[in-house]
């Protein structure tokens, strides 16, 4: 255990401390906003940017993808083009939905 | 002859990164497209409905928060077990990784007392299409933090006696588990708003 590799942590500790604070900070605001009752477009719009952000925290600090090398990337692009595909097919079955007189 | 695959902690010369780490990415992998199927689900069934509950007037926002804050918590502490292994600090590192377990426990205590709260309401998964998404969303969620917990209380316990043996191979076994427990967090920051959250 070198001094190099315990500084090294030491850093990413002192990340770790913001990202929870930010984390805790972005899920009252969550919560706050909801109490709004804003419109649902907006609403849905909020909530979900917010959690994005909260996820993105997550998985860049604590996952350490932010660090990680290319291969697993590769597999992660793979898995977000998937993921949107899947949650975009509702959205064809409303298109055709229009076009029943 | 099939030779085993060797569980090695060093990054291969090919992919710069180890087996076990390719490995539970995949696995991941796989969960998102799973949870992902059932998003999409939750998607078709909201828009094909004529009416749809503000989740704030189904579910207990409090509740939910609370176990927003607490699974938050659990990620911080996982990692800073795993910190604290880096560190040669064994000590911590079982301090974080308790703090981890009870707050895995706490999470499906909590759980336990909302659903509770809605079978002695007779809200049931046959009650309406929302809560037949919301049972079947929070639950296979709550069956992967019982599945975590479990991991995670081996790794405190028996599995700690690997540290003595190799601390490189128990330091990654402590990431990796890390690595599911975090994804198991990601789901619930995006499963709270989508149903306690949205109007």
């Amino acid at each position: 255990m070198t001094d190099e590799h315990t500084a090294h942590v030491d850093t990413q500790v002192r990340a770790y401390m913001v990202v929870f604070v930010s984390l805790l900070a972005l899920t009252v605001i969550t919560v706050a906003i909801a109490k709004l009752h804003l419109p649902v477009a907006l609403g849905i719009s909020v909530a979900l940017g917010i959690a994005a952000v909260k996820g993105s925290l997550v998985a860049l600090y604590f996952m350490h993808l932010i660090s990680e090398r290319k291969l697993i990337f590769l597999v992660l692009i793979f898995t977000v083009i998937f993921f949107f595909g899947c949650l975009l097919l509702p959205s064809f079955n409303q298109l055709d939905a229009v076009r029943v007189p | 002859m099939s030779e085993a695959i060797p569980y090695t902690v060093e990054a291969r010369p090919d992919t710069g990164v180890n087996n076990v780490k390719i490995g539970i990415w995949l696995f991941l992998a796989s969960e998102v497209m799973l949870f992902g199927a059932l998003f999409a689900s939750y998607i078709l069934l909201r828009l094909g409905a004529d009416s749809w509950p503000a989740g704030w007037n189904e579910l207990n926002v409090n509740l939910g928060g609370a176990n927003t804050l607490i699974l938050i918590a659990s990620s911080m502490s996982i990692v800073m077990s795993w910190a604290s292994l880096e560190k040669n600090q064994p000590r911590r590192y079982r301090i974080y990784m308790t703090i981890t377990v009870l707050l895995g426990i706490f999470f499906l205590i909590n759980k336990g007392f909302e659903y509770h709260e809605h079978i002695v309401e007779h809200q049931l998964p046959s009650t309406s299409t929302f809560f037949a998404l919301y049972y079947t969303l929070t639950g296979l969620h709550a069956l992967h933090v019982a599945c975590g917990t479990l991991v995670n209380l081996y790794l405190l316990l028996p599995g700690f006696k690997m540290w003595k043996r190799s601390p490189e191979q128990f330091t990654n076994r402590v990431e990796t588990a890390g690595l599911f427990w975090h994804f198991v967090d990601i789901v619930w920051i995006f499963l709270f708003p989508v149903l306690y959250l949205l109007p």
